[in-house]
C-alpha cells in the first residue's frame, strides 16, 4: 500500500491545470515550514546566548550565537547519559518482548481450525472496548505488583495491547495460505515448527510495522513514569525532559551540584532558558535521524490498521 | 472397523458407551497433541491481560467503596473497605466538576474528529493530485514528523510560542499587530482555539496518509472514464474520489467516536502545562482523575469518575458500531 502511495504517474491529460497545481504546492510548502519552524526555534534558542535570550525573547534565528547552553549540559553529562541509557533499554526490551508474545497469541486466534478461536479472541478484543480506568489499575502496580521504580512497570503495560494483537492476526488470517499450513501438516511439521519455520517468515511485514509502532511508543512514553517513577526511580530521556520544563534542577541528579557551583563561583548564572532548549534538541534528536528511514514502515504499518479485518 | 461388524450384537450393545468413550479420548489425545501448543503459545499473553487489564477491571468496583489504606496490600484493602453504594457517585455529579469535564472532554473530541476528518481528507486530495510526486512525497515526510514526537517535546514547542515573558507570540508576532501581550499560561479563553490547533498540527499527518492510502488503491480508470464524460477535476474529486474512501472514513471516524470519551491525556495535561487557571476550559475526564487522586488523594471520587468514563465509553462505542451497521453493514466495525 505504501509503495503505491509513492508510485510513479504518468501525466495525462486529466491533471490539475498548471495554476491550481502551483496553488496547492504553495499552501502544502507553508504548511510544511509550519511543521519544521517550532523545531528551528527551538534548536535556534538552544544556540543562543542566555543574556539575549532573557531580554529580546525566543528568536527563530540565534541573534548572538552561543554553545554555552551546551556546555552546560556537558558538565553534568552523566544523568543524560543514564536517561538514554534507560530509553534504549525499556524501548528494545519492551519492544522485543511485546512482539513475541502479541505474535504467539495472534497466531492461535487466526487458525480457523481452532476450536477455542472465539473465546480467546474475545478476551483480547475486550480490552480495547473497556478500559479499567486509571485508579485501579494504577492500584495494581503500585499495592498488587509493589512495582513502582522499576523498569518493569515502564513496559510490562505495553507488552500487550489489543489493537496490535488483532492487526497481527488479521494479517494472519488473510495473507498466509491455510492450503500452506495444511500441506506442513501432511508433511508431518508439529503447529510451533509451522509456525516459526513457515508462518512468521512470510510475516515480515506486519511484525516490522507493529515492532516499530511498539518502539515509537516506548521511546515516547512518559506517563507510565509519571504515576509509577520518583526520583529514585530510572528516570527516562521523556520524563527527565518533562521534569527539566518544570524545573531547570532537574537537569542535573541533583540540585545540590548547582548549590556547589553557585558557592564556588557566585557570578555563575545559570543558563536556563537555553539549557531547557538543549536538552530538548538532545531528546528530539534521535527521533528526527531516525524518521526517515522508518516512514515507511509506520505508514505501512498505519495504513494495514486502518483496514479492519 | 471390520473388528466392530465381526463382534456378535449383544456385547456390542454393552461396549458402546465403553467403546464410546475410548474413541473420544483418542480424539481428545489427538487435539491435545495437535492444539495443546497453542494454549502453550497463549499464555504469556494471557497472563498479561489478566494482570494489566481483567484485575484492575474487577478493581472498578473501588468506585462503590469507600477504599481505607491500612494496608499495603491492595487486594487486603479491597476487602476491609466498607461498601457504599452510589456515594461516589452523587458526590461527583453533586459538584459542577462533572459538568465541565463531560463538556470539555466531549466538545474538544468533536471538535477533533471534524478537524481530524476535513483537514485529513483535503491534504490527502491534495496530495495526490499534486503534479510533482517527488514534492508530494517531500510534503508528506514533513507533515507526518509531528506525529512521531512526545507530547514532552510538543510541550516544549508550544512553550517556545507562548512563553510569557520572552515567548515568540508575545515577544515577536503580537508586537507586529500592536497587540498586548497576553498571559497564555493562565488566560483560559484562548485554549478552545490553542488545543484543537496544536492536536491537528500534531495528529494530521496520520489521518492524510490513510486517506491517501485509500485515494491511491482507486482504480484510475474511474477518472479517465469521468474525464472523457467532460467531468472536471473538482465534480470527479466529489463524485469519485470521496465516495470510493467513504469505507475508510466512516471507519477512522467510528475508531474517534468511539473514543469520544477519552482525553488525550497528554495534550491535555503536557501542552497546557496541567495549569490550573487554565481548569475550566482544559481540564478532561482524564486529567481530572489523573489530578483528583494522585494529587489531592480523593480516591472515592476518581474511581468514580474513572467507571463513569468507561462505561459511558464502553456505551457510546457500541452503539456508534450498532447505528453504522444499521446504515451500511459493511462499514460496521464488528
Amino acid at each position: 500500500m505504501a509503495t503505491s502511495v509513492i508510485r510513479k504517474r504518468k501525466f495525462n491529460a486529466n491533471e490539475i491545470s498548471t495554476g491550481t497545481n502551483a496553488v496547492i504546492n504553495t499552501i502544502f510548502w507553508i504548511y510544511s515550514a509550519l511543521c519544521v519552524i517550532p523545531l528551528l526555534i527551538v534548536v535556534a534558542v538552544s544556540l543562543s546566548d542566555e543574556k539575549t535570550v532573557t531580554i529580546e525573547g525566543y528568536n527563530i534565528w540565534p541573534k548572538k550565537f552561543s554553545l554555552g547552553a551546551y556546555d552546560f549540559l556537558l558538565n553534568d553529562w552523566k544523568p543524560i547519559v543514564h536517561s538514554y541509557g534507560v530509553s534504549i533499554f525499556v524501548t528494545v526490551v519492551g519492544t522485543i518482548v511485546a512482539l513475541s508474545i502479541m505474535t504467539l497469541y495472534a497466531y492461535p486466534i487466526s487458525r480457523r481450525d481452532f476450536k477455542h478461536r472465539g473465546i480467546f479472541s474475545f478476551i483480547v478484543f475486550f480490552t480495547i472496548l473497556f478500559n479499567s480506568g486509571l485508579v485501579p489499575f494504577y492500584l495494581t502496580y503500585k499495592q498488587g505488583l509493589h512495582l513502582q521504580n522499576t523498569m518493569l512497570v515502564l513496559m510490562l503495560p505495553m507488552f500487550v495491547q489489543g489493537f496490535f494483537v488483532i492487526l497481527i492476526r488479521t494479517f494472519f488470517s488473510g495473507s498466509i495460505p491455510p492450503a500452506l499450513i495444511e500441506s506442513a501438516k501432511i508433511d508431518g511439521a508439529g503447529e510451533l515448527r509451522t509456525f516459526v519455520r513457515i508462518v512468521l517468515p512470510l510475516s515480515l511485514p506486519v511484525l516490522a510495522s507493529v515492532g516499530l509502532l511498539c518502539t515509537l511508543n516506548y521511546w515516547n512514553d512518559w506517563f507510565l513514569s509519571l504515576l509509577f517513577i520518583n526520583q529514585d526511580g530510572p528516570m527516562s530521556i521523556q520524563f527527565r525532559m518533562y521534569k527539566t520544563l518544570l524545573d531547570i534542577a532537574y537537569l542535573s541528579s541533583n540540585s545540590q551540584a548547582y548549590s556547589a557551583i553557585m558557592q564556588a563561583n557566585p557570578n555563575f548564572r545559570m543558563p536556563s532558558e537555553t539549557a531547557r532548549m538543549a536538552m530538548a534538541v538532545v531528546g528530539i534528536g534521535p527521533i528526527i535521524f531516525i524518521y526517515p528511514f522508518f516512514q515507511r514502515y509506520f505508514i505501512q504499518g498505519l495504513t494495514v490498521g486502518a483496514v479492519k479485518g | 472397523m471390520e473388528m466392530e461388524q465381526a463382534t456378535p450384537a449383544v456385547p456390542a450393545a454393552i461396549d458402546k458407551p465403553a467403546r464410546k468413550a475410548a474413541r473420544a479420548k483418542t480424539l481428545n489425545q489427538g487435539y491435545w497433541k495437535r492444539y495443546g501448543v497453542f494454549y502453550l503459545m497463549m499464555a504469556p499473553a494471557l497472563i498479561v491481560l489478566i494482570v494489566n487489564n481483567y484485575i484492575p477491571m474487577a478493581g472498578a468496583l473501588i468506585a462503590f467503596k469507600q477504599m481505607t489504606y491500612a494496608s499495603p496490600s491492595f487486594i487486603q484493602n479491597f476487602m476491609d473497605s466498607p461498601w457504599v453504594g452510589w456515594g461516589n457517585f452523587k458526590y461527583l455529579f453533586a459538584s459542577s466538576d462533572a459538568w465541565v469535564i463531560t463538556r470539555n472532554t466531549m466538545a474538544y473530541n468533536a471538535a477533533f474528529i471534524v478537524l481530524n476528518t476535513v483537514i485529513g481528507v483535503a491534504m490527502a486530495i491534495g496530495l495526490n493530485v499534486l503534479r510533482s510526486r517527488a514534492q508530494s512525497k517531500l510534503h508528506q515526510t514533513i507533515l507526518f514528523l509531528p506525529y512521531f514526537m512526545s507530547w514532552i517535546i510538543l510541550s516544549y514547542l508550544v512553550y517556545a510560542f507562548l512563553n510569557p515573558d520572552i515567548g515568540i507570540l508575545n515577544k515577536f508576532i503580537l508586537p507586529l499587530f500592536g497587540a498586548q501581550p497576553v498571559d497564555w499560561y493562565s488566560d483560559s479563553k484562548w485554549w478552545p482555539l490553542i488545543l484543537p490547533l496544536v492536536n491537528t498540527w500534531k495528529g494530521i499527518g496520520y489521518y492524510a496518509v490513510i486517506f491517501l492510502a485509500a485515494i491511491v488503491g482507486i482504480d484510475n480508470e474511474y477518472y479517465e472514464a469521468a474525464h472523457m464524460d467532460g467531468a472536471t477535476k473538482w465534480r470527479q474529486i466529489w463524485t469519485i474520489t470521496v465516495p470510493l474512501i467513504r469505507p475508510v472514513i466512516v471507519t477512522m471516524t467510528l475508531l474517534q467516536i468511539g473514543r469520544i470519551f477519552y482525553a488525550d491525556f497528554g495534550l491535555f495535561f503536557q501542552v497546557t502545562r496541567n495549569a490550573g487557571a487554565l481548569y475550566d476550559k482544559t481540564l478532561v475526564i482524564d486529567t481530572y482523575v489523573y489530578q483528583g487522586f494522585l494529587v489531592s488523594g480523593d480516591i472515592g471520587m476518581s474511581s468514580a469518575a474513572g467507571l463513569y468514563q468507561a462505561v459511558i465509553g464502553f456505551i457510546l462505542v457500541l452503539t456508534a458500531n450498532l447505528v453504522v451497521r444499521r446504515v451500511s453493514k459493511d462499514d460496521a466495525l464488528f
